[in-house]
């Protein structure tokens, strides 16, 4: 063995043999990250349990369409609250929807300059307004000038949240439109408008919508903006101008009553919102990626048939 | 069948001379066998049972166009495939007595054995220049700066880079050029004492005049080290290697002594390779 | 003469309803600056009653009486209340949403997709569901199975863990919390994560890393900076956090708020909204004050969260910009 040989055996040795301790460790690492996992994933199995366990013993027709009885009584149901959130997501869906679009169709088709790079920093910003500030905002500029409660104050804040969701993810969709689409309407000598909505936006379709719809189960589920905004009702809704009720703001009313019939009230009203928006999200999730396994599948089987 | 003329290569007008080895090689040990070394991808095989032999203490280069496989047969003989999804080995490699892909052992105990060097230079880049290099023997616990401090000298003496950082070990790796940067890459693989290293196209990514030292580097460091390399260039292959392997579409055309695969192959693929009449 | 005049006119309609949809768009575009100038002029114009009468010290008062007359009201205890809960959030929330993002991005995906999915699905459930189930279920498990214990044998040493707990109090809202800001965190640092290139992580494994080796030598200093990132994106969630905290927090007012051990009520900036605003007549400064509590917790946020993207951003930049010269 030459001198140089000797040397590396030399150092070698100094080596610890410390590989069998090294293996245990990442051993233990990855019993402690897995476990990380579990934590989290805990909480969610026992809500969802809970609330079918405990909602679905207060279902009934009754339930879902009468309204809510004296405090206490056990009696009655959450027939406006049903009413009112189909309502408010709806009348947010109409305020939010189309200038979430817009935005976003301008920022991924005149993106490119400075105007949009701090209208989409800025609508990042404006993603993580608290949501009780919003609501706010809506009783300042609505509610305090008409003088009473609105659903359009509630429907504005909402839309408030929706939108700039909905810009972000048309932006992202229409951004995953191959140029080529654009070209080709530029090409026939088609209005920039006719491509964007005719071609880019039908080709972006399944993406946009699943973004409106995400957005969608988002505000089904909020409350705080309601709280100042149509205030909640035992009532159904019987004009735009009175106070009405919704899921959310019925459940948390609910749990501040001390009755074991109003708490059993509260998991019912918790199980038809988990319904609707886990409805609305797996529903989503399902369709859409199935149909996009479908597209890629077709497309990985046309490079095949290419290649070979 | 038209007759091919065989130019032979000129072996004199190489650029750089091939300097005396210091040590001979050792023909009668082989210090890795890989056999019968098939590679899969999602069903595809991208290298089909590949036998190679090298012999301890010599330069073995792998040629061929792109997509022969030769930079996914490389990968094998250090299990490097463990990390790639999808990707399925079979077959043996012996490091010395040792099948690495034998189920009776685990992998990081002999994979610190087999140095390697990666196309692009890929120093960690939020460590100093002397971090870099003692990473891997932190690893296995060597902690005495003294030891770490002479190793970090000796590795990088052996990469040629110790005159041009040895006043400034505390450097940010990503200051220092490409060519640099790679053969700090080498003193790291150097640090922890492999016995075999393994190079994807070291310098492809490097200007000639970093080549150049590169390869000054390899031809220096096959003395006391199994290496092989893979590598396009095929002047390059001629300067630094001592035998050849020649690989197409997955499979090991030939093998040879780089002087006789390159002035008279025994295969004809060979042959329009070597020629250039495909790349 | 005539095909040129007709091409004249379809140019001229191209431009004009072209630039029409330009402009809409931009104006679309623009609503959220809009919104936020709006929003921001009045935080400020509707609090100004508070800031005349108290001035800055609004922030560091404790006071908090609504009675006619002897009206005052001071920020403090909230704003403690707010940075606290969502200081113990992350520092729950913080290691287990890494440890997460560590295994789904090192897992095959047949195991780290429908686990993935799952965390992520933690985000869908309302917050309202989360303070119902945290009201119902949670606690009366938390308090005895956890507070309750700690109570009993650090309760005399460690003022952290004074106060007799009932369940209503600063720890159950902040795990609460944890739990709620982990799909975010985890999310992010696992994209994070991702960015970090392949060659990295080779070069770890050549040198006979462990897997864990593998984070500590490649993932992690290359991603410190995106990680701290994500991090704090959690912490602008929990702080803009509302109604979990509010049914899980005890509701205190006044210096009973301020946080003192972990097992007592507080309430945060949110809750305190959420709970008075109904009830505080505008005439009073009731309401001037829940709004300058707004404004102060609109700020937080903002801060946080420009903080948060800054960070996370330039670590996926510097993914893009090479290493190597």
């Amino acid at each position: 063995m030459n001198p140089i040989q000797q040397r590396r055996q030399e150092y070698r040795s100094l080596f610890k043999q410390n590989v069998a301790k090294r293996l245990l460790v990442d051993k233990v690492v990855k019993i402690i990250v897995f476990s990380c996992v579990i934590i989290a994933i805990i909480p969610l199995g026992s809500i969802l349990i809970e609330v079918f366990k405990n909602g679905l013993t207060a279902i009934s027709i009754e339930f879902l369409t009468e309204t809510p009885g004296s405090a206490g009584s056990g009696e009655g149901g959450i027939g406006p609250a049903i009413q009112g959130t189909l309502i408010i997501i709806g009348l947010s869906s109409i305020i939010g929807v189309p200038i979430g679009v817009m935005s976003g169709v301008f920022l991924s088709e005149y993106g490119d300059n400075a105007l949009a790079r701090f209208i989409r920093f800025f609508n990042d910003v404006f993603m993580e307004f608290p949501s009780i500030i919003l609501g706010i905002f809506a009783f300042l500029i609505i509610v305090l000038v008409l003088g009473h409660f609105s659903v359009w104050a509630g429907a504005f804040a909402l839309s408030l949240i929706m939108f700039p969701i909905v810009a972000r993810t048309t932006e992202e969709s229409l951004k995953m439109v191959p140029m080529t689409y654009r070209e080709a309407g530029t090409a026939l000598g088609l209005k920039k408008w006719v491509i964007t909505f005719r071609i880019v936006i039908s080709a972006a379709k399944s993406g946009m919508i699943t973004g409106i719809l995400l957005s969608v189960s988002r505000i089904g589920g909020e409350t705080a903006p309601l709280i100042m905004t149509v205030l909640g009702s035992s009532q159904f809704f019987s004009s735009m101008d009175t106070p009405m009720d919704a899921l959310p703001l019925r459940i948390w009313r609910l749990s501040l009553l001390p009755y074991d019939s109003a708490q059993l009230q509260g998991w019912g009203a918790a199980l038809v919102l988990i319904m609707i928006i886990l409805g609305i999200n797996l529903g989503v999730r399902y369709y859409f990626t199935n149909k996009k396994n479908g597209f890629f599948g077709q497309l990985i089987k046309q490079r095949k048939k290419i290649t070979k | 069948m038209t007759a091919l003329t065989i130019n032979p290569i000129n072996m004199e007008s190489s650029p750089v001379a091939a300097p005396e080895r210091r040590t001979p090689i050792d023909i009668s040990k082989y210090k890795m066998i890989a056999e019968n070394v098939t590679v899969s991808y999602g069903g595809i095989d991208a290298v089909r049972n590949v036998t190679m032999k090298f012999k301890e203490n010599s330069v073995t280069a792998l040629i061929g166009p792109s997509g022969c496989g030769k930079t996914t047969f490389l990968r094998c003989l250090n299990r490097m495939h463990d990390m790639t999804k999808n990707a399925k080995v079979k077959g043996k490699v012996m490091l010395d007595d040792i099948d690495l892909y034998s189920k009776a052992i685990d992998p990081i105990y002999h994979r610190r054995k087999v140095g390697m060097v990666f196309q692009k230079p890929n120093p960690f880049p939020t460590m100093s220049v002397y971090d870099n290099v003692t990473s891997g023997l932190r690893l296995n616990g060597v902690k005495d700066k003294k030891i770490l401090d002479e190793i970090v000298e000796d590795s990088l003496k052996m990469a040629y880079l110790w005159d041009e950082v040895k006043n400034d070990l505390k450097k940010s790796a990503v200051e220092l050029s490409g060519g640099q940067q790679q053969r700090l890459c080498i003193a790291r693989a150097l640090a922890i004492q492999p016995e075999v290293l393994l190079m994807d196209e070291p310098a492809s990514a490097l200007d000639p005049i970093a080549t150049q030292k590169i390869e000054e580097t390899i031809i220096e460091l096959k003395n006391d080290y199994t290496i092989i390399i893979v590598t396009h260039n095929m002047q390059q292959a001629i300067r630094v290697s001592d035998y050849t392997g020649f690989m197409y579409l997955g499979d090991l055309v030939e093998f040879g002594e780089t002087k006789k695969l390159f002035t008279d192959p025994k295969e004809e693929l060979t042959a329009k390779y070597v020629q250039g009449h495909f790349g | 003469m005539i095909v040129d005049k007709s091409r004249l006119n379809l140019k001229k309609r191209r431009v004009i309803s072209d630039k029409v949809f330009k402009i809409g768009s931009a104006v679309a575009g623009t609503y959220v600056l809009v919104i936020i100038v709006l929003i921001a002029f009045q935080l400020m114009s509707e609090s100004y009653p508070i800031w005349e009468k108290e001035g800055l010290s609004f922030i560091t008062k404790t006071d908090w009486n609504a009675v006619e007359d002897r009206e005052s009201f001071g920020a403090l205890p909230y704003i403690l209340g707010t940075l606290t809960t969502s200081a113990i959030a992350m520092m729950i929330g913080v290691p287990l949403s890494i440890g997460i993002a560590m295994f789904i991005s090192d897992a095959p995906p047949k195991i780290g997709a429908p686990l993935g999915f799952l965390v992520e699905l933690l985000a869908a459930v309302p917050s309202v569901i989360y303070g119902l189930w945290g009201l119902f279920v949670f606690r009366v498990y938390f308090r005895d199975w956890i507070e309750t214990p700690l109570h009993d044998v650090f309760g005399d040493n460690i003022w952290l863990f004074s106060g007799n707990p009932y369940g209503l109090d600063i720890l159950t809202a902040s795990v609460i919390l944890a739990i709620m800001i982990i799909p975010t965190v985890s999310a992010v640092s696992r994209e994070i994560m991702k960015a970090v290139p392949q060659q990295q992580k080779e070069a770890a494994y050549m040198l006979g890393a462990t897997k864990w080796e593998m984070f500590k030598l490649a993932i992690f200093p290359y991603s410190k900076t995106g990680l701290i990132g994500a991090s704090i994106l959690g912490l602008g969630r929990a702080v803009g956090e509302t109604m979990a905290v509010t049914m899980l927090i005890g509701n205190a007012t006044g210096i009973g708020a301020i946080p003192s051990s972990l097992f007592g009520p507080s309430q945060t900036m949110s809750s305190i909204i959420a709970n008075e605003f109904v009830e505080a007549s505008p005439a009073s400064i009731h309401m001037p004050a829940l709004i300058g509590i707004g404004l102060i917790l609109l700020l937080i946020a903002i801060v946080i969260n420009v903080i948060a993207h800054l960070l996370v951003t330039r670590m996926l930049k510097i993914k893009e910009g090479a290493i190597n010269n």
